[in-house]
């Protein structure tokens, strides 16, 4: 039986991998998951210098989900690179950087800071976060601002990169396509949709920030539908990610054309989530007589 | 991998103790083996629709039988759904989680304010059994429905206020400090961040050291989503910015590390 699956000449053991963000930079949950398991570890956002982000409250729990403005609060790359880059590099496991920044030359600077890391696998470039003012959405919801980062990224990364999409356009196919034409080697989505909540007991807003990213099962459906729109629009592979709870959640983005996943808010409410979709893939596959996980991704058209 | 699990826990009790304060005792005889004061729980509910864990101060630990008591209040639908369970019932649980209090000093003054006051029963306790340690602790009380007071007098000199007056010193905690003329070499403090404010200060002015336990919104519990910091005095060691988590890095803090 194989779940390996290849992004931008990058194998990994199994498709699925952590959401940004979510998981640190894996030392929190290597408590509680062996982290070798992992088809890999995407980190928190890295700037080039550290950020405080936001105040709060940063998060509020909602109906099958939460909303976070956590507002990328980050030690910057250089700690990363000196402390959390010797920590999991003792796994085998692939590591993908998840990229933040206000401006391009921000961005250009993590990536560059990071080309004579031979340890890091991928750059994920997140130009989708809602929760800060300058950059990250700024790039996420303009095709030409998308395109240009991606190819100014691409021309200084050592790594392949991907471009992680923001959900909040109003044709994601479009996005997409901007990220293809700037080089992008594979692109993720989504990113959280941007969403309020109101404290009605307090008469204020229920996250300091007063919008915050909407995730987990709430908004599953409508990143399955982007995953196949995004997936059917360009050529190279999709990571897919929004509300995957269980090795169902995560079979539906496969099946709809991704090639990876990630899971993020599940990690809250079960510590052990992405080691129960890892093995509930091989018992799918197992159950069903399916050879190869290729069999699966995109075989719903 | 590390000494926090996340298991489903077997409820050995569940009573009511004021109106709409409960008490739970679960057996998990990992985490009663290696859990200290202060340190607190992630309860989870068993509906799909809240995701988020509840954090819940341990408020004693029975390593013997290796049970664990929480004490709370209901606040909102998790407590609620919590509230219903029965004894022989199951609820999913994470922990130990956080750094808990550190037991210094000879002459200990505990502050535990409404909800807080929980996890002053278990620092009693252990603190009474330090040698030569006088314990004295003030509770604060919305009214005259008090919990656990009684509890706590196995272990300490307990005062008591109470916002309307109709039990102990009329006001919060630290008036009570006052009519009594008490004194410390450690302040251990649990309770809103008023109360939390004024004895900062009043540490502060005294020349006592003491640690506050705060409160924060939580998402992972473990120190890996940046939820749920509060604002530190020097830079943090993890995000090298003046931002520390109160899941990993307290709950329990100096009072001259946090600005509140
Ligand atoms: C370290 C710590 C220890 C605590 N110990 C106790 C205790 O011993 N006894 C007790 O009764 N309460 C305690 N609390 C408060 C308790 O966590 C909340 O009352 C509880 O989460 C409310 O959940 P709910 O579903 O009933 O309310 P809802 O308002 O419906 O909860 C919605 C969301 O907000 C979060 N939330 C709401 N209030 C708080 C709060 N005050 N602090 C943090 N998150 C909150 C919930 O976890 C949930 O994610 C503690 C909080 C912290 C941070
Ligand atoms: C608390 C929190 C923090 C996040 N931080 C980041 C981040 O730093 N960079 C990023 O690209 N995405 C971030 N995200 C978005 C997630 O990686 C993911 O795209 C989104 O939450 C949808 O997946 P999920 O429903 O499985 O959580 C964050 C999400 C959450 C809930
Ligand atoms: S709740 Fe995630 S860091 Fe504290």
């Amino acid at each position: 039986m194989n779940t390996e699956v290849v992004i931008a000449g990058v194998s990994l053991k199994n498709p699925v991998m952590t959401a940004s963000g979510t998981f640190g930079s894996g030392e929190e949950y290597s408590e509680f998951v062996d982290l070798n398991r992992l088809g890999g570890v995407v980190t928190k956002g890295m700037a080039n210098v550290p950020w405080p982000g936001n105040k709060t409250p940063r998060i509020a729990e909602i109906a099958c989900g939460m909303m976070n403005a956590i507002g990328l609060q980050n030690p910057g790359i250089d700690v990363f690179i000196k402390r959390d880059l010797p920590f999991l590099k003792q796994f085998h496991t692939n590591i993908i950087v998840n990229v933040c920044g206000k401006t391009i030359e921000d961005y250009c600077e993590v990536v560059e800071r990071l080309s004579d890391e031979p340890d890091v696998s991928m750059l994920e470039i997140n130009i989708s976060c809602p929760n800060v003012k300058e950059g990250g959405i700024a790039f996420g919801q303009d095709p030409k601002a998308a395109e240009r980062i991606t190819s100014e990224v691409k021309k200084r990364a050592r790594q392949p990169i991907i471009m992680k999409l923001s959900p909040n356009v109003t044709d994601i196919t479009v996005m997409a396509k901007a990220a293809q034409e700037g080089g992008a080697d594979a692109i993720s989505l989504i990113n959280t949709l941007t969403g309020m909540k109101i404290d009605i007991n307090r008469r204020t807003f229920a996250v300091a920030n007063k919008t915050g990213g909407v995730s987990g099962p709430a908004i599953k459906p409508i990143a399955v539908r982007m995953v196949y729109q995004a997936a059917n629009a360009v050529k190279i592979p999709v990571i897919g990610m929004g509300g995957i709870m269980t090795v169902e959640d995560a079979l539906e983005f496969i099946m709809a054309g991704a090639t990876a996943v990630s899971i993020g808010t599940a990690n809250f409410a079960n510590p052990y989530a992405t080691i129960e979709v890892i093995e509930g893939i091989e018992r799918f596959m197992e159950n069903n007589g399916v050879e190869d996980i290729h069999e699966l991704i995109g075989c719903v058209k | 991998m590390g000494e926090k699990r996340k298991v489903r826990a077997v409820i050995t009790g569940l009573t009511k103790l004021a109106e709409d304060i409960f008490s739970m005792w679960i057996e998990e005889s990992f985490m009663a083996g290696s859990a200290k004061a202060g340190q607190f729980l992630a309860l989870y509910s068993d509906s799909a629709e809240r995701l988020l864990p509840r954090p819940i101060s341990i408020c004693e630990i029975d390593r013997e039988k290796g049970r664990l008591r929480m004490v709370f209040r209901v606040a909102g639908a998790g407590t609620e759904e919590f509230s219903q369970k029965k004894e022989g019932d199951s609820i999913s649980v994470m922990g130990p989680l956080g750094n808990g209090y550190a037991l210094k000093g000879k002459k200990a003054l505990l502050f535990g304010g409404g909800i807080g006051i929980p996890p002053m029963l278990e620092l009693a306790k252990e603190l009474a059994q330090e040698p030569g340690c006088e314990v004295q602790a003030v509770l604060g009380y919305r009214d005259s429905r008090l919990f656990l007071k009684e509890e706590l007098e196995a272990y300490a000199r307990v005062y008591v206020s109470t916002e309307d007056g109709s039990a102990g010193t009329k006001g919060n905690v630290l008036d009570a400090v006052k009519e009594h003329g008490l004194t410390a070499d450690m302040i251990y403090a649990c309770g809103p961040k008023p109360m939390l404010k004024g004895i900062q200060k009043f540490a502060e002015a005294c020349h006592i050291p003491a640690q506050l336990s705060l409160e924060e919104k939580m998402a992972c519990g473990i120190g890996a989503c940046l939820a749920c910091v509060c604002e530190s005095k020097e830079t943090d060691s993890h995000s090298h910015v003046k931002n520390k988590r109160v899941c990993k890095d307290g709950p329990v803090f100096s009072a001259e590390e946090i600005v509140l």
